[in-house]
């Protein structure tokens, strides 16, 4: 029971903070059809931002300007770049968010150097919530599922019932249409990156000090993100959601069950030895791949269901 | 006309050739060159990076000591990306220049291609050998099964860190949980810690024994909690890098009653990350640590780290380098000349004091390094902190040479001279 409801809060709050990357990316996904590689390093420069920012002006207006800043940045990079590049297709983009990432991670060494900075959770939220059953629940965390799950609520709202919400939607699936009814389509994907990426720079502000502000981090979070995204389903944002939430869930679950195939085979009647062919394969426990299995559900996802979870057309 | 021409170009000779004359004395004098190869660009060029400042600092107190034979070392760096093949290139541009030595820090796989690499390089060539003088790959496989005449190494290898750190664990330590990662290096940290607690400290019982994909794992909350319910009282691992970063820091940060011991927790990043929370319960089983000459009274020692410090802004944590570069000197001044064959005679079973003062052998069976060893605990108050935190390594236990001495397997093949 202990380890089932600690593990349920941490599942909850890993996931929440893939959901606060992944929703920006399904967003720019489902804009581009393309994969922006280059997302996961606005999470980090949001990280390094907030960092500088609190050095001099807390953390407080960091968590307001960093994201702002890595929105700006996001606009830039596609009125000056994307946009240019997205007339030679598809290929071109992916290339060039991939460069860009590249680029990134470099400039980010070369400001702040290689080794990971002293980017800490602000004082006023450095103690422990409540404690269950002797394992302290920081009072950090809880604030991560505040904000991400008010950053859900705010998206929904905005994309379902206001008027900026409804062009954006018609923008992404029938750009031409909303071109011709008047609507400025190529200001619409301006916005919706830029949007995009202050999400993930939001995401970088409070996952920066919750994890480690290092300039590998784009580099470790980036596939699981595009997991995710691929998982719930193009341009989907409930099913970015729920994709979020199972990969923490399922992430954090497989940690704690000490389980291997051998072990499910015997409550069939066959035990596995290590005679057994294959037993090396078999007894391999269910921790030792936690990791991993997310990639295992995007390749049966692919192949099961192109489309993903609750997308409305093929990747 | 012609008679002119001679004239001149007689003098135009005669120039060239008093010209070659007067750079006889600088070509007579060429630097004896150590080649480097680490990953200088990538994800870990944090640590080639580091590395390479801090032995430019050490090559440049060494040659004012007057370097080896009335010559001067000079360091080449060559980028290897963490790959065994671009070290090998590294391998090649050296031995094509005559370098008489490569040295390499980070990854035990590359240095297993190195080995490899430059036994049979030497066997073809032996008129151009290099040594390899091995600076961090710790696989203790290098020096026993795979050992081999060209590779010296200056740091101990898993099994010794092993039995430091099971020693360093205190009487009232009778749980211990291990995390390692799944690879080469993190399957020994695991096998080895855990035959070291079987044969030192029976009383210590394992309750948890995990390897977790290297550097895939993003939230370690979930361990945590596994490791709560397990009851342990301290974890052992051998992580580095993101993987023991955060596994510390999700630990500090649950609050759990929980002591750490590592192998790398010192190192580049990590003070940074585990920061104040870790004070008094997180430990590194260390080849230095910058409060070790203060705590010794070794003043000399001291103002030399001190120098470090004051020329770059950062920790001089592999000071110990040292020791590499002072065999070498000693090893080549020993040879009478630079010749890879004759250095490597030389250097096995050289022994002298390190420049703490401990006692250092590279032993001549296996040639690795035996030498004094240390646990450093993170705490307040101690003279110099580490990367600014505020916190630093104070000295919990000193294990000298002699305790760190392990049987090899290794049977050396020597060169006929």
């Amino acid at each position: 029971m202990e380890v089932f409801v600690v593990s349920l809060l941490n599942g909850l709050v890993y996931g929440m903070l893939l959901f606060m990357l992944a929703s920006g990316l399904t967003l720019i996904f489902s804009m581009m059809g393309v994969l922006n590689f280059a997302h996961a390093s606005a999470y980090m420069v949001g990280a390094y931002f907030a960092y500088t920012l609190s050095l001099y002006v807390g953390f407080w207006v960091a968590l307001i300007v960093a994201p702002i800043l890595c929105g700006l940045l996001g606009a830039a990079i596609e009125m000056w770049g994307l946009r240019r590049v997205h007339k030679n297709g598809h290929i071109a983009e992916l290339l060039f968010t991939f460069g860009l990432a590249l680029i990134i991670e470099k400039v980010v060494q070369m400001t702040w150097g290689l080794i990971a900075v002293p980017y800490r959770i602000p004082s006023g939220l450095d103690f422990p919530l409540f404690d269950l059953w002797g394992t302290q629940f920081p009072a950090y965390r809880a604030f991560m599922l505040l904000i991400s799950a008010l950053m859900f609520l705010s998206i929904w709202l905005g994309l379902t019932r206001t008027r900026i919400g409804l062009v954006i939607q018609a923008a992404l699936t029938h750009p031409d249409m909303a071109g011709a009814l008047g609507h400025n389509v190529p200001r619409v994907f301006t916005m919706v990156f830029a949007a995009g990426t202050a999400l993930a720079g939001l995401a970088g502000v409070i996952g920066g000090n919750y994890r480690v502000t290092e300039p590998g981090m784009a580099f470790s979070m980036g596939p699981i993100v595009f997991v995710v995204v691929v998982f719930g389903g193009l341009g989907s944002l409930t099913g970015c959601f729920i994709a979020s939430i199972l990969m923490g869930l399922i992430q954090t679950f497989a940690v704690v069950l000490d389980y291997s195939l051998a072990d499910l085979l015997e409550v069939f009647g066959f035990v596995v030895t290590k005679a057994t062919p294959g037993s090396e394969f078999l007894m391999v426990t269910l921790p030792r791949i936690a990791a991993l299995l997310p990639f295992i559900l995007l390749v049966l996802i692919l192949v099961l269901r192109p489309r993903g979870l609750l997308g409305t057309r093929d990747t | 006309m012609r008679f002119v021409r001679t004239i001149l170009s007689a003098a135009a000779a005669g120039l060239v050739a008093l010209a070659a004359g007067a750079m006889q004395p600088a070509m007579a004098q060429p630097t004896i060159k150590i080649a480097y190869t680490d990953p200088l660009s990538g994800p870990f060029a944090q640590v080639g990076d580091a590395n390479l400042k801090q032995m430019q600092y050490i090559i440049d107190h060494i040659n004012s000591k007057g370097g080896a034979l009335g010559r001067k070392f000079e360091l080449v760096p060559f980028d290897n990306k963490s790959q065994p093949s671009d070290a090998l290139i590294a391998l090649k541009t050296a031995t094509d220049q005559n370098m008489p030595f490569i040295m390499q820090c980070s990854g035990s796989n590359i240095a297993a291609a190195l080995i490899d690499g430059i036994n049979k390089h030497n066997d073809r060539n032996p008129d151009n050998r290099i040594i390899y003088l091995n600076c961090g790959a710790v696989a203790t496989e290098l020096t026993n099964d795979q050992c081999s005449f060209w590779h010296f190494r200056f740091d101990l290898n898993v099994a010794q860190k092993a039995e430091v750190m099971v020693r360093a664990l205190p009487k009232t330590t009778t749980k211990v949980y291990l995390i390692n990662q799944d690879y080469l290096f993190g399957q020994s940290v695991q096998r080895d810690v855990g035959a070291f607690i079987k044969k030192l400290r029976p009383d210590i019982q394992i309750v948890g024994d995990e390897l977790i994909p290297l550097g895939k794992i993003q939230d370690f909350s979930p361990y945590i909690t596994k490791i709560k319910a397990s009851g342990a009282q301290a974890l052992l691992t051998g992580n580095w890098g993101p993987d023991m970063n955060l596994l510390i820091k999700a630990g500090i940060e649950s609050g759990i009653d929980l002591n750490y011991y590592t192998f790398y927790a010192h190192l580049a990043g990590g003070p940074t990350a585990i920061g104040p929370g870790g004070e008094n319960r997180v430990y590194a089983v260390m080849s230095f640590g910058e409060n070790i000459a203060p705590e010794i009274g070794n003043k000399e020692a001291e103002d030399w780290t001190n120098g470090f410090r004051a020329k770059h802004n950062f920790d001089f944590s592999a000071a110990v380098f040292r020791t590499i570069f002072e065999h070498v000197q000693a090893a080549v001044n020993k040879a009478g000349v630079v010749d890879a064959t004759k250095i490597a005679f030389a250097m096995e079973g050289q022994a002298m004091k390190d420049f703490l003062g401990y006692e250092t052998l590279m032993r001549k069976d296996d040639h690795q390094i035996m030498t004094a060893y240390y646990v450093g605990v993170f705490k307040k108050g101690v003279k110099y902190d580490a990367e600014k935190t505020g916190l630093g390594w104070s000295t919990a236990a000193t294990i000298k040479m002699d305790d760190v001495q392990q049987p090899t397997s290794c049977k050396m093949r020597r060169p006929r001279i």
